[in-house]
């Protein structure tokens, strides 16, 4: 075939397109992928039950604060990976800011306490729930981000799947913290920090699979 | 040399509001730079204008498949390039070359021309179309190739003239997933 051949085909019939859909795909992810996390854990796991004490109110609001924050860069960033030579406007320094910003406050914090609670305040009560649970429960937030991202033509898979995974994870550790009453910043810093770069490190691997076109 | 980007971007734009002859004249324009870019990339590896032509044809398809991911506040050339690279990855993992072979570099290049209009692509779309669900082939040939309009299509397939448009897209992206299987070589 003659390349004339083919772009006269394609030229019939030009329908307008819809400039909007990118975002827009990332946007409903966004709103589906927190929504049914937040229903897993609430019916799976339940809400915390001491919520009537300023302390966990305190806590749950950092927490939300720490995850909202990763959600809301990465997702800025997956949008514009989502599009073809979009990863030359990515700064994963900045996407990286919400866990540089509670590393330190996990330190400050560790540098008040006698170094008797250390272990206490890293370990907390249920770290496992924690590790297995974000996870988890950022499995269906995950296959969501996959499904939006497939709608546009990223060019860079391994990014892109990275910022899926980030994105997933930290729409999964929203929902946690309005279960889990570890209540200590080094605790949010190890556990929810880890996890989220477990599945943002998934996400690089399954990337280039899930992502091609 | 003056760039392009302009003009290029002002047809783009147009294109993506539905113009159909911006969209011709887009798409004969960067596959003159994509034949620049791809003959000169596969030359490196000792691989002809057919070959050359099949990449032409598959980033072509792509521009046209993916053209609502172009930002408008960003500049064009860019996302050309991406695409175009993007697909010659693709062609070089497909063939197991080593992609180490190919300097993959920056996007300028994807300016040059080539006018060379002789080469054909090693796949037959008529023929490729077979292997299609039936919906989208005759979706795509009474629209893409017989020139129908949408409604006439709509009658001919017997679909509803929202399946006719839903065909033809899922079809093209069945097709461009074809051919990336036929350049494996």
């Amino acid at each position: 075939m003659k390349t004339d051949e083919l772009i006269t085909a394609l030229s019939m019939n030009v329908e307008p397109v819809n400039r909007r859909l990118v975002n827009r795909s990332v946007g409903i992810a966004l709103a589906v992928g927190t929504a049914v996390a937040i229903g897993v854990t609430l019916v799976a796991l339940g809400l915390r039950a001491d919520l009537a004490t300023p302390r966990a109110v305190i806590f749950l609001f950092l927490k939300l604060l720490f995850a909202i924050g990763t959600v809301g860069a990465a997702s800025v960033y997956l949008a514009r990976l989502a599009r073809p030579g979009g990863e030359r406007r990515v700064s994963s320094g900045l996407a990286a800011l919400p866990f540089l910003a509670i590393l330190l406050l996990a330190g400050v914090s560790l540098g008040q306490a006698p170094s008797s609670h250390w272990d206490k305040m890293v370990m907390g009560n249920d770290w496992l729930e924690c590790l297995v649970s974000i996870p988890v429960i950022a499995v269906v937030p995950f296959a969501v981000v996959i499904w939006a991202v497939r709608r546009a033509a990223p060019t860079n898979l391994v990014h892109t799947g990275a910022f899926s995974g980030l994105v997933a994870g930290g729409i999964s550790a929203v929902a946690y913290a309005l279960h889990c009453t570890d209540d200590s910043l080094p605790f949010v810093a190890l556990w929810y920090g880890g996890t989220i770069v477990l599945c943002t490190l998934a996400g690089a691997i399954l990337g280039p699979r899930l992502l091609r076109w | 040399m003056t760039s392009p980007e302009k003009e290029l971007k002002a047809l783009m734009l147009a294109s993506q509001d539905g113009d159909a002859a911006a969209h011709r004249v887009l798409l004969e324009r960067l596959s003159r730079h994509l034949r620049a870019y791809y003959k000169g990339k596969l030359a490196k590896i000792g691989r002809g204008p057919t070959e050359a032509e099949d990449l032409v044809q598959e980033a072509v398809l792509a521009i046209h498949l993916q053209r609502h991911t172009y930002d408008q506040e960003e500049p064009l050339t860019p996302w050309v390039h991406a695409i175009a690279r993007y697909k010659l990855i693709d062609f070089l993992r497909r063939n197991r070359a080593s992609v180490a072979d190919v300097p993959i570099d920056e996007a300028h290049e994807v300016t040059a021309n080539d006018d060379h209009l002789g080469a054909e692509s090693s796949f037959d779309v008529r023929r490729l179309l077979m292997h299609l669900p039936e919906k989208m082939r005759c979706a795509i040939e009474a629209v893409k190739l017989d020139g129908l309009s949408v409604a006439e299509a709509a009658r001919r397939c017997r679909i509803s003239e929202s399946g006719v448009k839903v065909n033809i897209h899922r079809g093209l992206k069945a097709l461009a997933a074809l051919i990336a299987q036929r350049t494996q070589t």
